[in-house]
């Protein structure tokens, strides 16, 4: 049986694919026509009935955050796009837009009607320049053809490198001209978001698979996924693996399942430890490989579903160093708006390089637990719970190779085992 | 440095895509990178006054994200992705190789102006790793060497191509003006996605 299948990735590999004439040639344009003759109610159902959920991580249901929209409220409404992609691994969204900018420039004229927005932004990051040229030229052609202008306009923000921003109220801050710093919630952004006005932010691959569901229906896209994750989505597997890239699968594929369909880990090695979905979801290992990977099955595992960024490091890779790595990134993009996550992610580093220095105790992995504990959810936003993750999951599943570090004073790994151009992998 | 009227009147219809004026903040201060190079105390100025902005509130935001530089940087911008995946593949020694090859540090720019170094978060390429970025465009699975070869390229005014990007490389400066939304006509040039971008397509294609 056919285990992927690609719906958003279906015409990547035509050589025009990022052009409106190849847009409109495969059929685009097509469900926006079809939804904006629908009343946006009937909308906002049908993607309810399709079960899409949110695909930049929570997984919250798109049709009932659409929903959430206070209507006949006199107030004007706004959608927001994060293309903020910045969580370690994950690489899905900038390849779509490269690719097929136009279904997500199609998803925002849907949404905006069911949701009676006038004003789009997609808030794009700031290091992709092709990808900005790319998008940028879509919405310049769609003005042209007509799809946009006629009562919903489409900006594009262009950030400058805070991964912080990928937070929705930090990016709504960012987007209002504000350094980007998380917003305390309730309100939530559907009553009070973008200049204080009802406004969904969605992820660029949740408004990108609406097209294609207004064009097949609620049903077709319900036949896809598990039981209560329905449709296709995009792994990116990332790492130690002969062949790394994108595969568009029904929810509940599983890393085994992925890894025999592309060539498996690289030659002559095995697999350590991976991410299921960016650094900020905690570690699995190779027990871990028949775990379904949908929002369910991740979450039952012990992490998260989260980007679906897979991140593959095999046994020449040293866990404490990986999970250093990850640690200065937390601190190094923490606001230090909040004191747990500010302040917090300072000293996990500071214990984290001693202990892959093999300078400290056993009693600094106690620290680091106590650490993660007082940051884990009494941070202001879920920066600061995901720089736990890491920590404590490596812990869990590699204590041992914290220890030798101490036992043996150094780090036991050579660093150039794990490099692509100097490992077994040439 | 002083601003000409179409400076003024690119920064005016900048203003006027948002439905409120300090959304604009972000795209001026980009604008102003593709002016002076870098933001300048003068740009910053500028900008308050047409937002009707205090200088701190704009100098606030332009120090808060690391894309916006306070003094110049290299004609070309190299960006070495050291987070973990690029790190442990590649990247950290890519990243030391660079260093020692240019005689700079982190956040150094070479004696002749040309190139900058700074080691950079994930940039959503992890397929491709490890990632070497230049004024943001994509160069794809590099090694040391590829890397060097990249650096001297720019010195010698012909750096090759981006793997995902426009036909040649173009300048800081010129980048800086994409990210304001300017389009520079490159959108069409270049691939519409690298093989691992259609690995899953392809296999799917055969059946699986």
């Amino acid at each position: 049986m056919t285990k992927l299948a690609p719906v958003l990735s279906a015409h990547w590999d035509e050589k025009d694919s990022f052009t409106i004439d190849a847009y409109t040639r495969n059929g685009g344009y097509k469900a926006s026509k079809k939804a904006l003759a629908m009343d946006p109610d009937a909308v906002i159902q049908l993607v309810k009935d399709s079960g899409l959920r949110g695909r930049g991580g929570a997984g919250f249901p798109t049709g009932m955050k659409w929903g959430f929209i206070p209507q006949g409220d006199n107030k004007d409404h706004y959608l927001v796009v994060n293309a903020d992609e910045s969580e370690p691994g994950t690489c899905k969204d900038m390849p779509l837009l490269l690719a097929n900018p136009h279904v997500l420039v199609e998803g925002c004229i849907i949404a905006c009607h069911a949701i009676r927005a006038k004003y789009a932004f997609i808030y794009i990051r700031g290091e992709v320049t092709h990808v900005v040229r790319r998008l940028n030229q879509a919405i310049e052609d769609a003005y042209k053809a007509g799809h946009l202008g006629n009562g919903i306009e489409l900006v594009l923000h262009v950030g400058a490198g805070a991964y912080i921003c990928g937070e929705e109220t930090a990016l709504l801050d960012s987007l209002e001209g504000f350094r980007g710093q998380p917003r305390l919630r309730p309100p939530f952004p559907a009553i009070a978001g973008l200049y204080a006005r009802p406004t969904v932010v969605n992820n660029v691959e949740s408004i990108s698979s609406v097209p294609a569901i207004i064009n097949n229906g609620a049903e077709w896209y319900q036949s896809m996924g598990t039981e209560k994750s329905k449709g296709t989505t995009l792994y990116s597997l990332s790492g130690h693996v002969k062949n790394p890239g994108q595969f568009e699968a029904p929810l509940g594929i599983t890393l085994r399942e992925i890894l025999e369909l592309s060539g498996g880990i690289r030659a002559g090695h095995t697999l350590k430890f991976w991410t299921p979905g960016g650094s900020s979801t905690p570690l699995f290992t190779s027990d871990h490989l028949d775990v379904p990977l949908d929002y369910e099955g991740v979450s039952a595992a012990g992490s998260m579903l989260g980007t679906k960024a897979l991140q593959i490091f095999d046994e020449t890779t040293c866990v404490v160093r990986a999970v250093l790595r990850w640690t200065e990134f937390y601190k190094h993009e923490s606001c230090g708006k909040c004191t747990p996550c500010r302040e917090g992610t300072w000293w996990l580093v500071q214990i984290l390089r001693d202990l892959e220095a093999g300078k400290g105790t056993e009693a600094d992995l106690a620290k680091l637990l106590d650490l993660c504990d007082n940051i884990m959810g009494r941070s202001f936003c879920a920066l600061g719970d995901g720089a736990t993750s890491p920590i404590t999951s490596s812990i869990k599943y590699f204590r041992d190779e914290y220890i030798a570090h101490l036992t043996n004073g150094a780090c036991p790994f050579d660093p150039a085992a794990s490099t692509l151009f100097e490992g077994a992998n040439k | 440095m002083s601003f000409s009227d179409k400076d003024l009147a690119t920064m005016e219809s900048i203003i006027s895509r948002y439905p409120r004026s300090r959304s604009a903040i972000m795209p001026l201060l980009h604008y102003a990178q593709s002016l002076a190079g870098y933001v300048t105390n003068e740009s910053i100025e500028l900008i308050a006054k047409l937002l009707a902005l205090e200088t701190a509130e704009v100098t606030a935001v332009s120090t808060f994200y690391t894309q916006y530089k306070r003094k110049p940087v290299g004609e070309y911008h190299v960006g070495v992705c050291t987070n973990t995946l690029c790190a442990v593949m590649g990247g950290d020694a890519i990243f030391a190789g660079l260093k020692e090859h240019l005689g700079i540090e982190n956040d150094g720019v070479t004696t002749d102006g040309k190139v900058s170094l700074e080691h950079i978060e994930c940039n959503a390429a992890c397929d491709y790793a490890p990632v070497v970025m230049a004024n943001w465009e994509f160069y794809d699975n590099q090694t040391v060497q590829s890397a060097k070869d990249l650096v001297d390229g720019m010195r010698a005014g012909n750096p090759p191509a981006p793997t995902r990007g426009p036909n040649t490389l173009v300048t800081w400066k010129e980048a800086s003006a994409v990210l304001a939304g300017i389009n520079d006509g490159k959108a069409n040039e270049g691939l519409q996605a690298g093989t691992p971008s259609l690995l899953g397509l392809k296999l799917s294609k055969e059946g699986k």
